[in-house]
């Protein structure tokens, strides 16, 4: 008998608790009228960024393209007369790409970056493929400051060999013999 | 001369309550899924139309145009036919519930009740006992364990909760004295039967739940254990044609609630059907409500509510009713 009413004490309690909620305010947020403002860090649509002087950062390295899980990015790398290398054309499937940011933490010059931009659906599969124009922004993104060629030890309009940050000049080998 | 009017008027009075059950039924879908949504502090459905008021329109249009599959190993014939038993007999069971007073159009009598039978009850007790084979056939028929499992499950169950109906519903009969749907209404013209019979009117909502196969007692479907249960290989408008039979069920036995202790279409100032369709929305309501609360049942606790704690229980209502009756 007591096992009987604390069963309906229960059930009691429980339809309490759903009733009340029936008059709180639903939780929902209604997504295209609310945007909840995302993360700096959140994974989405890809961009190519500039370094501050406005060149591209792309150095055609090949290593995103590698490290791809899913093979989305693909390009062809050439050299400027200046030295520096660029993609002649750089495409990502974003149809296959899966956000997981792999490229961005192996890009050597901050290049590619993801950023919280999500709404790229399309209709038609194809127009999910952005090419290199597509792609290229022209901000540095979350790296503002940085710019491969003014470290790498790369002879560019930038300086010659000694003259980046961090680098000594280049020493005669035969006179430093001991 | 005669007959060919009273033929008409008939036609006219099926035409209206198949179109008004199965209006209902789309737009109970809708009432349920805001309900509960608003019950889980959600919106629910409210993107087609305004509130979401296209959305039942939207539905049925997708389960009508969706592919029919019937399985390779299916029994074929069995399999096509189950859903129409399911929803044909919720349907069936509306024909003996009075929605009004009789009315009078020029000098005739046109009665508010498809028919007025004098075994009004026993025929929906019938109809409801045949829809289980819509549910057990369907599963049987569909070849896959899932489905045999919530057919088993549910003429289990239903059969059980059977019994435990009919029998919370014996005192309303010994007050009304009669099995007719439109005398038992007549009976409540003081007082509605609920306010005598508070036992059975609880057994009764308990025992309808469990004949509907809603939220505690849905067993035969358990999404999460077995996907769907009796209408797992079920596609389109055969599925539609479940869902909707489950759904005029939901609706016939608010409706039956309603005759049977709330006084069916009686109360003042509006119009008998409005009262009538304004009980069944309550009882409706209250279903979703208990939906929104409780989990799913074990089976073990399925069958020991049903055969241990509410069969014992009208039994004995039966025999105080009886009791008080004789004094």
């Amino acid at each position: 008998m007591t096992e009987a009413i604390e069963a309906l004490k229960a059930l009691a309690i429980g339809l309490a608790t759903t009733f009340k909620h029936l008059f709180r305010k639903p939780i929902t947020e209604e997504y295209p009228e609310y945007k909840r403002p995302l993360p700096v860090r959140t994974r989405a649509r890809i961009i190519l960024t500039r370094d501050p002087d406005g060149h591209e950062r792309c150095v055609a390295c090949y290593l995103c393209s590698a490290v791809c899980p899913v093979s989305c990015i693909s390009m062809q790398s050439a050299q400027k007369g200046d030295g520096r290398r660029y993609a002649t054309w750089f495409r990502i499937n974003f149809a296959r790409c899966i956000y997981c940011g792999l490229c961005e933490e192996a890009c050597p010059t901050s290049a590619i970056q993801l950023t919280p931009n999500f709404e790229t659906c399309e209709k038609d599969i194809l127009k999910l493929v952005y090419e290199k124009e597509d792609l290229l922004v022209d901000h540095g993104g979350k790296d503002k400051q940085y710019c491969f060629y003014k470290y790498a030890g790369i002879i560019t309009d930038i300086g010659d060999k000694g003259d980046h940050i961090k680098e000594d000049k280049p020493v005669n080998i035969k006179s430093n013999m001991p | 001369m005669d007959w060919l009017i009273g033929f008409i008027i008939l036609v006219i009075k099926l035409g209206v309550v198949l179109v008004a059950l199965l209006l209902v039924a789309a737009y109970l879908v809708l009432v349920e899924r805001k309900f509960l949504a608003r019950l889980q502090i959600r919106y629910g459905p409210n993107r087609a139309g305004k509130f979401g008021l296209l959305q039942p329109i939207a539905d049925s249009i997708k389960m009508m145009l969706k592919e029919d599959i019937v399985p390779a190993a299916a029994d074929r014939m069995i399999f096509l036919l189950a859903p129409a038993v399911v929803a044909m007999t919720a349907l069936l069971m509306f024909a003996v519930v009075p929605f009004g007073n009789n009315w009078m159009i020029g000098g005739k009598k046109i009665p508010l009740v498809i028919s007025d039978l004098n075994i009004g009850l026993l025929f929906v007790f019938a109809m409801s006992s045949l829809g289980v084979y819509g549910v057990a056939l369907g599963g049987w028929a569909s070849n896959s364990k899932y489905s045999l499992l919530g057919g088993i499950r549910g003429a289990a169950q239903m059969i059980s909760y059977e019994l435990s109906l009919g029998l919370s519903l014996v005192p309303v009969v010994m007050l009304a004295r009669s099995f007719s749907l439109v005398d038992i209404v007549n009976a409540q013209a003081d007082y509605p039967f609920i306010l005598v019979q508070p036992l059975s009117f609880v057994i009764f909502i308990l025992s309808a739940m469990a004949e509907s196969k809603r939220i505690p007692f849905d067993l035969p479907e358990a999404e999460n254990e077995l996907g769907a249960g009796y209408h797992t290989e079920y596609s389109g408008m055969r599925f539609g044609l479940f869902f909707l039979g489950e759904y005029v069920h939901m609706q016939v036995l608010g409706a039956l609630t309603a005759v049977f202790f709330l006084g069916g279409w009686r109360g003042p100032f509006l119009p008998p059907p409005v009262w009538l369709f304004v009980k069944i929305i309550l009882v409706a309501l209250v279903m979703i409500w208990i939906r929104g609360t409780l989990p799913r049942l074990r089976y073990d606790q399925l069958m020991a509510l049903g055969w241990k704690v509410l069969i014992p229980l009208s039994l004995l209502n039966i025999i105080l009713t009886g009791a008080i009756l004789l004094i």
